[in-house]
Parts: C-alpha cells; structure tokens; sequence
C-alpha cells in the first residue's frame, strides 16, 4: 500500500523489557525481558476519503514478528536465561487480547499503554520508541525484543530508534540470539547473508522470520493467563509526548496489475522490449 | 393454580438454565482466546493438510499430538491427570474450530474426548483414572468406545456381545462395528452383557488395551467421508481381562453409554458447525469472486438467500451446542439441549455443504475446491452418536415429560 508521506501506524506494539542478566559473570542470566507487540490488521481497504485505511470490523492479531519475538522471550525464560517477561502494547483497549495471547504464550505480566482515538491513529514509531525507552528504564529492563517491522506499515524503525534513544546496542533482523556471559550474540540476516555480532547489554534486539517457530498457546497457559496481571500506563504518565509529527497527505492502493502478454520467441520479446523503451 | 406454579417452576428451571445467558451473546475472555487459538492452528496446520488426507485415507497423528500438546485432547480432564481443565463450551468452541479445518482430525479428537475419557472420567475408579486416562492426555494415545454391533445401532440395549466372568478375568465375544478411531487406538470402552435375559440392565462396560490377545480389528471401512480417521469392526474372541477391568457398577453399562453419548452429541454438534461454518465460508468466498451476468454472482438474490439461509441454520444451531454446553457446566440437566443441538447442527452441516456446492456450480463438483469434502464429511454427523432420528426421539420424550401434569 503507498503512501505519500510516511506511514499510517496504527497497531500496537508491545514492548518486552529484558532485565538483567548474568551479573557478575554468574552462568545464570536474571532479566526481565520485555517485548513489543504490534496488533496488526488483515485484508485492508483504503477509506473512501483517502485519508487512511479502514479498521473498523477488520479483524486485528498480533504482529507475526511479534509472535516471533515473544516466543524468543518465553524460550529464554525456559532456558532459565532471563528472570521475566513482560509484554507491552500501546493502544486502545482491544490491544489488551494481544497482550493475553503473549501472557497465554508464557509472558509474566503485561503493560497496556493506553493510547486512542485520534492519538492512536498517529501513533507512529518515534512515539512508540520512546514510550518503550521510557518503559525500559522505568522496569530496569535488560533485554528489549520487538518484531522487526509491522506488517501494515513495514516502518522497520521502531527497534532502532529505541535503541538510540536509549543509547543502548541493537541487534536488528535476528535469525538467531544466545547470551554469552554479559553479552548477546546475534546473527543478523542482512543482504550479503548472515552477520554475527555480540553486543552488551542492555540491548536491544527485533526479531526476523527465521528467528524461531512461535508455539500455539496451550489450554492450560489459556486458563493461567487470566490470572496474570496487566498493567495500565497513560504515556503522560511516562512523561512521553506522543504528538506526531508527520501528516498523512494521501493513502492510495496500489495501482492494478496490468495483464502480461505473452510472446512467442526470443526475439519477440526483445522487440517488445524495445518498444516499450526498456532495452 | 397448579399450572400457575409449574410454569413457575418451569421458569425458574429455565432462568437457572440459561445462568450463562449473557454468554451466550459473548464469550469470555479465555474462550475468546482458546477459539483463536484453535482457528489459528487450524487454518495453519490443518487446512493446508486435509484434502490430503481425505485422499491418501492417512491419519493425522502429528497433528493429533500437537493438539495433544496443546491440552485439546482431554479439554475437559482435570490438570493432575494431565487434561487442560477446561469446562465443555471450551470443548464445542474447540470442536468446532478443529472441524472447519478438518472434519476427519475433529471426530478423533471428539471420540478421544467424549467417548473414551468421558465415560472413565465419570465413572471410573482413581486407579483406573491414573491408568486409562492420562496417557491418554497427550495426544500419543487415543481411545475409542465400542458399543455399535452389526446387529443393533440405535438398538444399544440389543448388545449381544457378552462377558462371562471366568477365575478373576472377564472373557469377552462378540462383535463391535462401526468403531471410530479403532486402527489408531490403544484401548477401548466396551460394552457387553453379562446377563442377556435382564436386556439393557444386563450390560456392562469393559476397558480393554489394544492390542491384546482376543481383540482383532477387521477391515478399515471405506467410507464416503472423514476418510483420515478409521472405522472398523472389533471382534472379541474369547478376549480376556483382569476383573478390575469393569468400568462403574455391574449391570450399569447401558445407563452409561447413554450418559456419555448425551455428552458426546454436543462434540459432534461442533464437528457439524465446523463442517457447515466451512461451507460457508467456500460458498461467501466464491460469490465475491465468481462473476456471471456481468457481476459477482453475490449481488445475485439466488445466491443471496441460500447464504442467509446457511447462516441462520449455522448461527442458530451454534447457539443450541452453546446452550447445552453452558447447562452441562452447570450440572443441570442437558439431555433434551444436546440432542437438539446435534439434530440442529448435523441437518445444518448438511443443508449447508449442499448449498455450498449449489453455490459453486460445477466447481463444488470438483476436489479443486473443498465443498465436495464437506458434502461428503457433513452425511455422516447425521447418523453417527445417534441418528436424527434417535435425536427425535429423546427430545420428544423429554419434552412430553415436561408437559405431564
């Protein structure tokens, strides 16, 4: 979907906050790791105005690389890697189901940024970077991990400008993630093939495809999540202005695609080619 | 007077009945969850694979572990036996979820669940809980539950297959027919008499292994629908088992085959609205598309009425499973509820798998599309766990109670 100017965010993103791990070079990692968790929505229609696309009766879910984030949560937990997850979101009340399917995935606890109305529609990820690097230091966390990008804007930002705003290493379209010590060890997929870093922490990590398989939750997690609490912050209350500054000019579809056309030799082709100005 | 203070009565039943009305129009959070949770797997895992499997006649076991995993195999079984602890509008929602995705995966899990654990759970002794229900749990093991016999289905208290009690075994004969999941189970509620000349109160249930010496499967039936899952007979020749092997009291057999399908009618009354849901879900889908006339045959009043049409039946026989659900939950009576609920959603799932194909025109024809899978697995929701015609019965019996003065 184009637009003229940047994006049209609207989604939630969760945040999880990592928190400390092996201090002191104990083999044991303690941290509360915190993720991000975007609510994205399916089949989009643009608003007859032009103005953004439709959300109402389109049904949202979390963010696929969000899933993926929080399943790299929940395994370091399992690892005993990290202390807790906690999983964050920004948004009106309906983000609070994405929050329940990560606690139903094996997060601690959840944090509810509420943000709506027209604030929402401009969320976009400056705002939600410093909402997560605000968060980050409030929780003390060690370790933030988010989807790489959102699947209705494909931004690709929000990581690393939480990452900058809070001065911390980022380890972006993770395939793979280890703690080594006080370090992380990432392989990042990246154009020329896969690159291997170690960065301290505090860190900050977004989560590519191959990063893992999220698991589907389980009854019984299903049953336990109700029980796990979640938290609501306004982000006046992080001292967070959230004032966009970008205006949407225009949304337009993508133009139709045009039939192909077939020919019968080579040569054909190349006269088309020609043709068409493109040889 | 007195029919002043038993339509009170009757109201008052009904309020306490409907305790979960409001559920009705909108599920809780956690149910909310699980039916996501269910359609994602579904549509991920389950979608994908199932003409496949209706073809090749290849039994899901990855798959059935996977639920397992998840807890979907033993929703209703407390968690210190290892099921998931969830209540039966957990299990419809389920059921229901699994079946859209595929038809044949959703009976084993229904059987697995309301057949064979149900009964054991019910009546069965905390030894034999231990025993025959948690390895059960995981979606390793299956069960079934042998009751029909080539000489009597709806007939149950006909059963000629017998035990005779022999030392400290009982030695089983006869003949099971129609045995859903019976080449993929590790073991099986029987039911047998003891004594024919008491008719029904002479049967008794028997959990028996398999394999085991005495118990051998004839052929896998080719059926016209849910092909992944198999049906075949099971004969009992002289098939022996420890004494302690009887499931709830002598004699009680027939009481609780007719207790468990009374539960298991409202699996089977979500298997149908998954099946019906997908119908629908291929026929809407195809009227967006499909343009005859200049325009998507949608805007086409034919087609629009047959889609109205499907939902309602869908929608209110959803409402009717939801309904029986809540009561069993409630431990109020749902016999007369289950039995509508399956009647409703079984005539449903096949008014709608027709229709469908109706929809599609030549395309239902064909397995390009998946509406000639659900024609074909929708037939047999009425007549399996008791025919419509059965259903009938019981709600007419039911229902006369009621108006008895």
């Amino acid at each position: 979907m184009g637009s003229s100017t940047s994006l049209v965010p609207k989604s939630v993103t969760a945040a999880i906050n990592a928190h400390g791990f092996g201090y002191f070079g104990c083999p044991h990692t303690f941290g509360q790791v915190g993720y991000r968790l975007k609510r994205t929505e399916q089949y989009i229609r643009v608003k007859p105005d032009n103005s953004s696309v439709v959300t109402d009766g389109v049904k949202h879910s979390m963010n696929p690389f969000c899933e993926i984030a929080v399943e790299e949560a929940v395994k370091l937990k399992e690892k005993k890697l990290i202390k807790e997850v906690v999983a964050v979101s920004c948004g009106p009340q309906q983000v609070q189901e994405t929050i329940r399917t990560a606690l139903a995935m094996g997060a601690d606890r959840g944090i509810h940024v509420e943000v709506t109305g027209k604030d929402y529609e401009t969320l976009g990820p400056l705002q939600v970077s410093k909402i997560m690097a605000a968060l980050a230091k409030k929780e003390e966390a060690q370790l933030v991990i988010l989807g790489k990008q959102a699947i209705d804007d494909d931004c690709n930002q929000t990581g690393q400008m939480t990452a900058a705003l809070l001065d911390w290493p980022q380890g972006t379209f993770a395939s793979e993630l280890s703690l080594e010590g006080d370090k992380i060890k990432v392989v990042r997929e990246i154009d020329g093939g896969l690159e291997t870093i170690k960065i301290n922490t505090p860190a900050v990590v977004t989560a590519d495809l191959r990063l893992n398989t999220p698991r589907y939750a389980t009854l019984p997690n299903i049953m336990k999540a109700k029980k796990k609490k979640i938290a609501n912050v306004k982000p006046a209350d992080l001292g967070v202005d959230i004032t966009s500054r970008l205006e949407v000019l225009r949304v337009d579809e993508p133009p139709q695609r045009q039939a192909g056309m077939k020919v019968e030799t080579v040569d054909d082709l190349v006269g088309k080619l020609k043709e068409a100005g493109m040889v | 007077m007195a029919a002043l203070l038993s339509a009170r009565k009757a109201l008052g039943s009904c309020l306490r009945g409907c305790r979960g009305l409001s559920q009705l129009a909108e599920l809780p959070d956690t149910h909310q969850l699980l039916r996501q949770t269910c359609r994602d797997y579904a549509d991920r895992e389950l979608n994908p694979i199932a003409a496949r499997l209706d073809k090749e006649h290849s039994y899901p076991a990855k798959q059935i572990q996977e639920l397992g995993a998840m807890g979907v195999m033993a929703i209703e079984v407390p968690e210190e036996l290892g099921g998931a602890g969830m209540d039966y509008l957990a299990y419809s929602l389920a059921m229901e979820e699994i079946s859209r995705g595929c038809a044949s995966t959703g009976v084993v899990v229904s059987v697995n669940n309301s057949l064979y654990i149900g009964p054991i759970l019910k009546f069965g002794s905390e030894e034999q809980k231990q025993q025959w229900i948690t390895p059960f749990t995981t979606g390793e093991k299956v069960g079934c539950f042998a009751l029909s016999e080539p000489g009597n289905g709806s007939d149950a208290g006909a059963a000629s297959t017998t035990a005779r009690q022999d030392g400290d075994e009982w030695v089983l004969n006869g003949t099971k027919a129609w045995i859903t999941n019976s080449w993929d189970a590790s073991a099986t509620v029987v039911f047998a008499t003891t004594d024919k000349k008491l008719k029904h109160k002479g049967i008794s249930a028997f959990l028996v292994p398999m394999p085991h010496p005495g118990l051998s499967l004839g052929k896998k039936e080719d059926k016209l629908g849910i092909k992944a899952s198999s049906t075949a007979n099971i004969i009992l020749e002289d098939c022996r088992v420890p004494l302690g092997n009887m499931l709830g009291p002598r004699g009680a057999g027939f009481k609780i085959a007719m207790q468990t399908l009374d539960s298991g009618r409202i699996g089977i009354a979500a298997q149908a609205l998954g099946i019906a849901q997908a119908s629908l879900d291929c026929a809407a889908d195809y009227a967006h598309k499909r343009t005859a006339f200049g325009s998507p045959i949608g805007k086409l009043q034919a087609i629009q009425f047959k889609l109205a049409d499907m939902a309602v039946a869908i929608e209110s026989a959803r409402l009717l499973t939801w309904k029986a659900s809540l009561l069993r939950d409630a431990k109020k009576p749902f016999t007369k509820e289950a039995a509508m609920a399956k009647l409703a959603a079984s005539e449903a799932a096949t008014f709608c798998s027709h229709q469908a194909i109706q929809v599609l025109g030549g395309m239902g024809y064909v397995a390009d599309m998946p509406a000639e899978r659900h024609y074909r697995d929708a037939r047999i929701t009425e007549i399996y766990e008791g025919t419509s015609e059965i259903q009938r019965l019981v709600i007419a019996g039911q229902l006369l109670k009621e108006y008895q003065s």
